[in-house]
């Protein structure tokens, strides 16, 4: 046989692609690559984990702060009484200032919060002063982006032609990927003065001109989580509605929202959440004074709002005032913790509903 | 035509005619097109309104300037270098990291039970990682980067640092500044002594006229420029070179960046997940058929198959990282810088920060400024989406 080589099936060189030849050698590999991919898998859980030791331990260092230790020696633990006393360390000589204690009580029911205003003793942590100017905020903000969010969904979903669509659902993604601080500018030179051109009695800083920013900011986002529920809903539903002379209207609001309504509650409380989260527009637009209030035209802080103006200052000295960021961000990520994981809940229940 | 009865529908139906609910199903049609379009109206009044305040102030100097105090001076130099390098550290680490973890999640999901609910417990995690705010990731990376929670010593007298180099500054009677090179970081500053020996601006060695009191001063201005009152105290300043490094990381364009990678992770991770589920599973099992182990499979015919959907979701997550500033407001403070960041150990600032603190201030023409920064960002983000949706356009591909 003169001609052994086959036209097609030449023999080939060995596949040097992969490397390893051996069967043992690719399982090794194999192994190897499946770790490496895990190990990039945990850092996430890492992630969380690490939030909540960070956030749970400074804000513990700050509900201590009564207590005035020296380079690692006692020195006093402040009353009610004794605040704003000089105490010395039995070690050094060094003095300190006694602060104003804080419980976690006081701190979770007060509503006065003034760190920042008079003396070491007639500081006030309370919580609540920072909560109220996040709800309003939000209140405002979802008063926004849920109706028009969801009437924007319903009309992608349901009546828009594939032409209005491709022009509509652009512009909701362009408005979702503007940053934050451009909301921000745009609430404080746009909004307010409208706002102020329409009536007085609005502060330079406001909670509304905040708020309708951070509404406009929600927006995209209720609609387009409102509109994938809407999607989920079974094509035969919709049918069954026409089949029986039922208007569009009517199979959209009797038929199709009530089928996706889980879906729908499960937007409204990630975009909550987003509200709750939002720093950039209420840093620029709301103002810096905390106090209890549901006035939308004056000037009030959120939670977020302080933790910008801790950041902002001189941060250098490590005491109760900064102190409270941590404690004020553990309860900021509790809420949105919260208000997330019960929107995942609820839609992962829509889902098995329509599967 | 029929009795509607008792049937859910009849409610509307027994008290409007027939003509009256068309009626209604079109004035809602219309509601529903004015409500839609208001989105369109608010985002036209909003770049109107940016253009307005800000196209006056884009010029070559508002590029490359710093922030000076003086507004007609002043540009953004230092923060669009920040934003440059934080988006490309970012990038390096997040990128590889989200792909790598998708890929897990979504390409070896185990058979084990056990195993398989863990794999549950990673995905629940990063979804609810998405819905942390970013304004806690920045007090994360505050502990965690920043300060290393003080495990590590502090930034300015760092566990471990390479490439640096410290010295002591003063500055002479003739405004010149003498640099005195300073081996262990953890010793007091310097304070000015007769006999002294410290290096000009031109890296020479000089000898500092150290005088008495501030009445032995010399007149001239020439025999000032090396002229120190005794007893002066220095200023601590590090000259680091390109490949400065130190442990813990302090306010640096390295602990921004790590934290903008925590922030966006999940982001890059869900996009991914998405990107790969889109791979018809046909390919998979062909690749498997053929005697291919999951990695081969996934190498070889999965990612590529998936990298148009990939590279969109990367980009798109990129832009968010630009735009984002609450973590690195947190993190940095707003911080006055004159030159560029030229490591990752210098401190840095980004275009949202700069804009933030321009539309802060009371005066207009800052706020023209924030308007004319907020122009540059919204340029490079749209240069990010555009690649996003050409990517998308272009690579498309039938799979199934």
């Amino acid at each position: 046989m003169a001609n052994t080589e086959h036209p097609i099936l030449k023999p080939t060189e060995p596949n040097r692609r992969f490397g390893f030849r051996s069967l043992r050698g690719i399982y090794t590999r194999e192994w190897g690559v499946k770790s490496l991919l895990a190990a990039c898998a945990l850092l996430s859980v890492l992630t969380t984990r690490a939030i909540v030791v960070v956030l749970f331990t400074e804000a513990t260092r700050f509900f201590n702060s009564d207590r005035v230790v020296c380079d690692g020696v006692y020195v006093a633990t402040s009353t009610p009484e004794t605040a704003g006393d000089v105490v010395h360390c039995p070690e050094c000589g060094a003095s300190h200032v006694l602060p104003a204690p804080v419980t976690f009580y006081d701190f979770i029911t007060g509503t006065e919060w003034n760190p920042l205003i008079g003396k070491e003793t007639d500081k006030k942590f309370g919580v609540w002063a920072l909560i109220s100017g996040t709800l309003i905020v939000s209140l405002i903000a979802m008063l926004v982006a849920i109706p028009l969010g969801l009437i924007t969904a319903i009309y992608l979903s349901e009546y828009a032609h594939p032409r209005v669509r491709s022009l509509l659902k652009p512009t909701l993604e362009v408005l979702a990927g503007i940053p934050t601080v451009v909301y921000g500018f745009f609430a404080l030179m746009v909004i307010t003065p409208g706002l102020q051109f329409f009536h007085d009695g609005f502060n330079t800083f406001n909670a509304t001109a905040a708020g309708l920013a951070v509404g406009i900011l929600c927006l995209p986002i209720v609609s387009s989580l409102v509109e994938d529920a809407l999607q989920a809903v079974p094509r035969s539903l919709r049918e069954g509605g026409y089949g029986m002379g039922a208007t569009k209207f009517e199979v959209s609001t009797k038929i199709v929202v009530p089928a996706a309504l889980s879906g729908i509650m499960s937007a409204f409380l990630l975009a909550i959440s987003r509200t709750v989260g939002e720093t950039m527009i209420v840093a620029l637009a709301a103002g810096s004074r905390p106090h209890l209030t549901m006035d939308p035209r004056d000037d009030t802080q959120t939670m977020t709002g302080w933790m910008v103006q801790m950041a902002l200052g001189d941060n250098s000295n490590f005491d109760m005032t900064y102190l409270s960021m941590y404690a004020v961000a553990t309860v900021l990520f509790v809420i949105t913790m919260s208000l997330t994981i019960s929107g995942n809940m609820v839609r992962n229940r829509f889902r098995e509903e329509y599967q | 035509m029929t009795q509607a009865g008792s049937h859910p529908l009849s409610t509307l139906a027994d008290r409007i005619q027939p003509r009256d609910r068309t009626l209604l199903d079109k004035s809602f049609r219309w509601f529903c097109i004015a409500t839609a379009s208001t989105s369109i109206m608010i985002l036209a009044v909003l770049l109107v309104a940016v253009f307005y305040l800000g196209i006056d102030s884009l010029n070559w100097n508002f590029m490359t300037h710093y922030p000076e105090p003086n507004a007609a001076e002043a540009g953004l130099g230092p923060a669009l270098w920040g934003t440059i390098w934080v988006c490309i550290v970012c990038g390096v680490f997040a990128l590889p990291i989200g792909v790598a973890t998708a890929v897990f999640l979504e390409e070896f999901k185990p058979s084990n039970k056990w195993l398989l609910k863990f794999h549950g417990f990673i995905q629940l995690n990063i979804n609810n990682l998405a819905g942390v705010p970013s304004v806690v990731y920045g007090i994360l990376g505050l502990t965690l980067f920043v300060s290393m929670a003080g495990l590590f010593g502090t930034p300015n007298e760092p566990f471990v640092s390479v490439g640096v180099r410290y010295y002591d500054q003063f500055f002479t009677a003739g405004q010149k500044s003498l640099r005195i090179p300073i081996d262990d970081p953890s010793q007091p500053n310097t304070i000015a002594e007769a006999g002294m020996r410290a290096l000009n601006s031109d890296n020479e060695w000089v000898d500092v006229n150290v005088v008495d009191s501030r009445r032995d001063l010399p007149r001239s201005l020439e025999e000032r420029r090396y002229a120190i009152v005794k007893g002066k105290s220095s200023g601590r300043i590090e000259d680091g070179s390109f490949y400065y490094f130190r442990i813990p990381f302090g306010r640096s364009v390295l602990a921004g960046s790590l934290t903008l990678m925590l922030v966006i992770l999940p982001i890059v991770i869900i996009s991914t997940q998405e990107a790969l589920r889109g791979v018809p599973q046909s390919l998979r099992e062909a690749g498997l058929g053929l005697g291919s182990t999951k990695w081969q499979v996934v190498r070889n015919i999965t990612l590529p198959a998936a990298i148009p959907g990939i590279m969109t979701g990367s980009i798109l997550s990129m832009s968010r990282a630009i735009g984002e500033a609450a973590p690195i407001l947190i993190l940095a403070g707003a911080i006055f810088l004159t030159n560029n960041p030229g490591s990752l150990m210098d401190d840095f600032t980004v275009l949202p920060l700069q804009i933030f603190d321009w539309a802060g201030r009371p005066h207009k023409e800052f706020h023209h400024l924030a308007g004319g920064g907020i122009l540059v960002l919204l340029a490079i983000l749209f240069v990010f989406n555009l690649t996003a949706v050409l990517i998308r356009q272009f690579t498309q591909k039938n799979l199934t």
